[in-house]
């Protein structure tokens, strides 16, 4: 196992691009929120590096030149009002211009009114069950089978070997592009935290509460996620898998959802 | 009892410590119940570190090897509850007991008898605490935070998790009243307000933190105590209640509580730095105002912790808003550290380079802070690793930082020699690579979406939870090295009573190592005002 690790370290150092899905950053995602989202990100951060440039800066100079060891001998200043009021005026000017793209982003993510599609997501111990609400499709979506296996302690199998080890499920949420989803999300024992990093957007589920949120994908694919929020021993094992798929496609699988639940009723 | 009562009454000779662990059960004795908070600090830093050790073992590599889920859980919540109940307030407070009254001239605390409950409440709690790890259903395993309903599915260790938390939180509130008590009154004459050390300061403004907050967390959990065996509904929703409410009373003490484990720190390095660069404090008041400010700001930004609960857009507007005022202060007081480094003749003894680390890697673990108040981006944040990475740069090089700082710094006034320096230094080094090593890398899998609170992963997460388990390791053992350190400087050359070059203020007059008594009559007004300069 050590010597496992030390491999994979000495591959990080090496490579550090050894795994296609290897990644530094957050996603820049497929909406358009979400891409704001990213926007917002990268813009506190480089704020943050430049005043990190700064402030360092300014102390790796002291602690080169001002040492004793060079014979320096010490100020005795202790105080500026001048600098003070600079050093606290500046911080606020920054926040201000941070503070006013950040809000109006607030304000879109919130606005879930006029939606094409909605759906209730329900979060249990441990899996996650939707509803389309006018579609008449429901179904539960838990851990898929490979992953399933893998997972239990010295299982013997290598999460290496298994296809997005826990990060697949075996009913995944389906929606078409281009369309404004809204997810109700609920839970029916302790609260859970529905999230998908391409879509930017984690609500958490809570008995009792039915909470609002939205996205609009932007491209087709499979974008995955997990619970965020504690809730109990296989907190780590409860993915969300959305598939994004053209609107046509989308039609043709609610069609089908539907006749397999019309067959399974008529056989009984 | 009485003897001692009438002795104090008679004379006033010097008398030592009372012998064989009388001294220490019954003490009332600001040096000993200091040392015993600190000794008792460090020994949860190590249960609660091999804790951490386990967590980042299971995480090394993808798949389960060592521990099954819920004992994983178990391991997480513990590992919080011990290190910021058992270790890092208790340090502060040890330190609080041994330097307070020296350094404002007072001959003890002032509720010298509490000081001895507050502290010897402490380990009964973490007895009942640890030995639910025993119990039917294993130890509390619903996070520190104790979310409802999750934190009811408990076992047996329910009601000892909520009691042990009382007793943390009455130990609290005492150690507090005493701090605020002997700051207040016995403070040396001329010793005015704003001419105490940045330490007393800070401890003053942490004393009024605590006991304001702890008393809320003790009614959070009581109520979660009745919900559970009274057939009461505050936070259930089948009853009418409201999970979100525990939330919202829970970070009113979270919050606030993360001050209370920072805010001693930026007193220790506010008197490691000018020591070390041989120049006064920069901008003394302006420090004070600061860290008002911050406390001020403390008690109106809990909410941040919870925006992907679902609050009204007003809300989370004015916690985000709130939330980044905090920036405003904590920079004026990074800035005055600087400000005091430069143009200084500094040396690079131990406590300074645990400070200058301080003062590097608490504003990174700031810039994070400052990401995460960004609510679009907290929600991306939130119940990641990003969040892990940056509550451990602000915990562990900064608090745990400060007090190994302190702990270095005055570790010749309270043995009177001086420890093993190059061991200090190496001691350093091994801490300061590992923690970036551990913690850095977290950043990376945050953002890249590894939620928090999970035995196992994805395998695109592997390289970095290597990395840190790695530094996780380095980092535990490194720690060995500061007992090493702590232990062999009893061995050390004999200390002067000013034992730094450039260190100022009222414990430095008396003798190394400090006298069983100190400060019997205050110090004269003229001694005072000189060590205040």
């Amino acid at each position: 196992m050590i010597q496992k690790s030390f491999l994979s370290l000495l591959a990080l150092c090496l490579a550090g691009t050894a795994r296609a899905e290897w990644a530094l950053n957050m996603p820049k995602g497929i909406t358009d929120l979400s891409v704001e989202t990213y926007n917002i990100h990268m813009l506190v951060f480089w704020w943050c590096v430049a005043i990190g440039v700064v402030v360092f800066g300014v102390m790796i100079v002291a602690l080169f030149k001002h040492r004793k060891s060079k014979g320096v001998k010490p100020a005795t200043f202790s105080h500026s009002t001048t600098a003070e009021v600079i050093w606290t005026a500046i911080p606020v000017i920054i926040l201000m211009l941070i503070a006013v793209p950040v809000a109006e982003t607030m304000v879109k993510l919130e606005d879930s009114r006029d939606p094409d599609i909605s759906i209730v997501v329900t979060a249990y111990q441990w899996k996650w069950h939707y509803r389309y609400q006018d579609e008449g499709v429901s179904f539960y979506s838990s851990l898929a089978r490979a992953s399933l296996d893998a997972r239990r302690k010295q299982s013997g199998v290598d999460p290496l070997t298994v296809d997005n080890y826990l990060l697949d499920v075996d009913r995944p949420l389906v929606v078409p592009r281009d369309a404004k989803v809204r997810l109700l999300v609920t839970s029916n024992d302790v609260v859970h935290s529905w999230w998908v990093p391409d879509l930017a957007i984690k609500k958490d589920a809570i008995p009792g509460i039915i909470n609002e949120t939205w996205f609009n994908a932007r491209e087709v694919g499979t974008y995955r996620g997990q619970c965020a929020e504690l809730c109990g021993k296989d907190h780590g094992y409860m993915p969300i898998v959305v598939e994004v798929v053209e609107p046509k496609a989308f039609q043709a699988w609610v069609d089908t959802r539907k006749e397999s639940v019309q067959k399974v009723a008529s056989t009984k | 009892m009485n003897t001692a009562v009438a002795d104090a009454l008679d004379h006033h000779d010097d008398h030592g410590p009372a012998k064989g662990i009388g001294r220490w059960l019954f003490s009332t004795h600001h040096k000993d119940i200091g040392t015993m908070y600190l000794v008792f600090s460090l020994t949860m830093f190590f249960i609660g570190g091999a804790m951490a050790m386990v967590i980042r073992s299971e995480l090394a590599i993808p798949g389960l090897q060592f521990v099954h889920p819920e004992f994983f859980n178990q391991m997480t919540t513990m590992h919080a509850l011990i290190m910021v109940f058992g270790a890092v307030m208790p340090a502060f407070v040890g330190l609080a007991n041994w330097m307070i009254p020296l350094m404002i001239g007072a001959p003890d605390m002032a509720l010298p008898r509490m000081n001895n409950w507050s502290f010897w409440i402490l380990p009964v709690a973490f007895s009942i605490l640890l030995s639910t790890l025993l119990m039917p259903g294993g130890a509390p395993a619903g996070g520190w935070t104790m979310y409802p309903p999750l934190v009811l599915q408990t076992g047996d260790a329910f009601p000892f998790l909520i009691f042990s938390v009382h007793l943390m939180g009455i130990s609290s509130i005492m150690g507090a009243i005493n701090v605020i008590v002997t700051i207040i009154n016995l403070r040396a004459p001329d010793m005015t307000l704003l001419k105490m050390p940045m330490f007393v300061w800070t401890w003053l403004i942490t004393a009024y933190l605590l006991i304001a907050v702890m008393p809320v967390l003790a009614g959070a959990v009581t109520m979660l105590l009745t919900d559970q065996f009274f057939g009461t509904s505050f936070f259930l929703a089948a009853g009418g209640g409201d999970p979100v409410m525990f939330q919202h009373i829970f970070w009113f003490f979270g919050h606030p509580e993360v001050y209370i484990m920072i805010l001693p720190a930026f007193g220790v390095v506010s008197e490691i730095i000018p020591t070390f660069s041989r120049k006064k404090l920069f901008g003394h008041d302006s420090m004070v105002y600061a860290a008002s400010c911050i406390a001020f700001l403390s008690f109106i930004v809990w909410a941040h912790h919870m925006f992907t609960v679902g609050m009204p857009l007003t809300g989370q507007l004015f916690f985000m808003f709130a939330t980044m005022l905090i920036a405003v202060p904590t920079g004026v007081k990074i800035f005055n550290w600087v400000a005091t480094m430069w143009r200084g003749a500094m040396t690079f003894e131990t406590p300074m380079l645990f400070s200058l680390a301080f003062v590097f890697l608490f504003t990174i673990g700031g810039f994070s802070g400052l990401m995460l108040a960004a609510a679009p981006a907290d929600i991306q944040y939130h119940d990641t690793y990003f969040v892990v990475a940056h509550f451990h740069y602000v915990l562990v090089p900064g608090s745990v930082f400060a007090i190994m700082a302190g702990a270095y710094y005055w570790l010749p006034k309270w043995t009177g020699h001086m420890y093993n320096e190059a061991l200090g230094k190496v001691h350093f080094w091994a801490s300061t690579i590992f923690v970036n090593l551990t913690f850095f890398p977290m950043h990376f899998l945050g953002l890249a979406g590894m939620p928090r609170r999970i035995p196992d992963y994805s395998t695109q997460f592997t390289d970095f939870n290597t990395v840190a388990s790695i530094g996780a390791i380095g980092f535990g053992l490194s720690q060995l090295l500061f007992v090493w350190a702590v232990l062999t400087a009893w061995k050390g050359s004999k200390a002067t009573d000013r034992v730094w070059e450039g260190s100022h203020g009222l414990e430095w007059t008396v003798p190394s190592p400090a006298p069983y008594h100190t400060f019997e009559t205050p110090p004269k007004a003229r001694i005072a005002n000189e060590a205040f300069e």
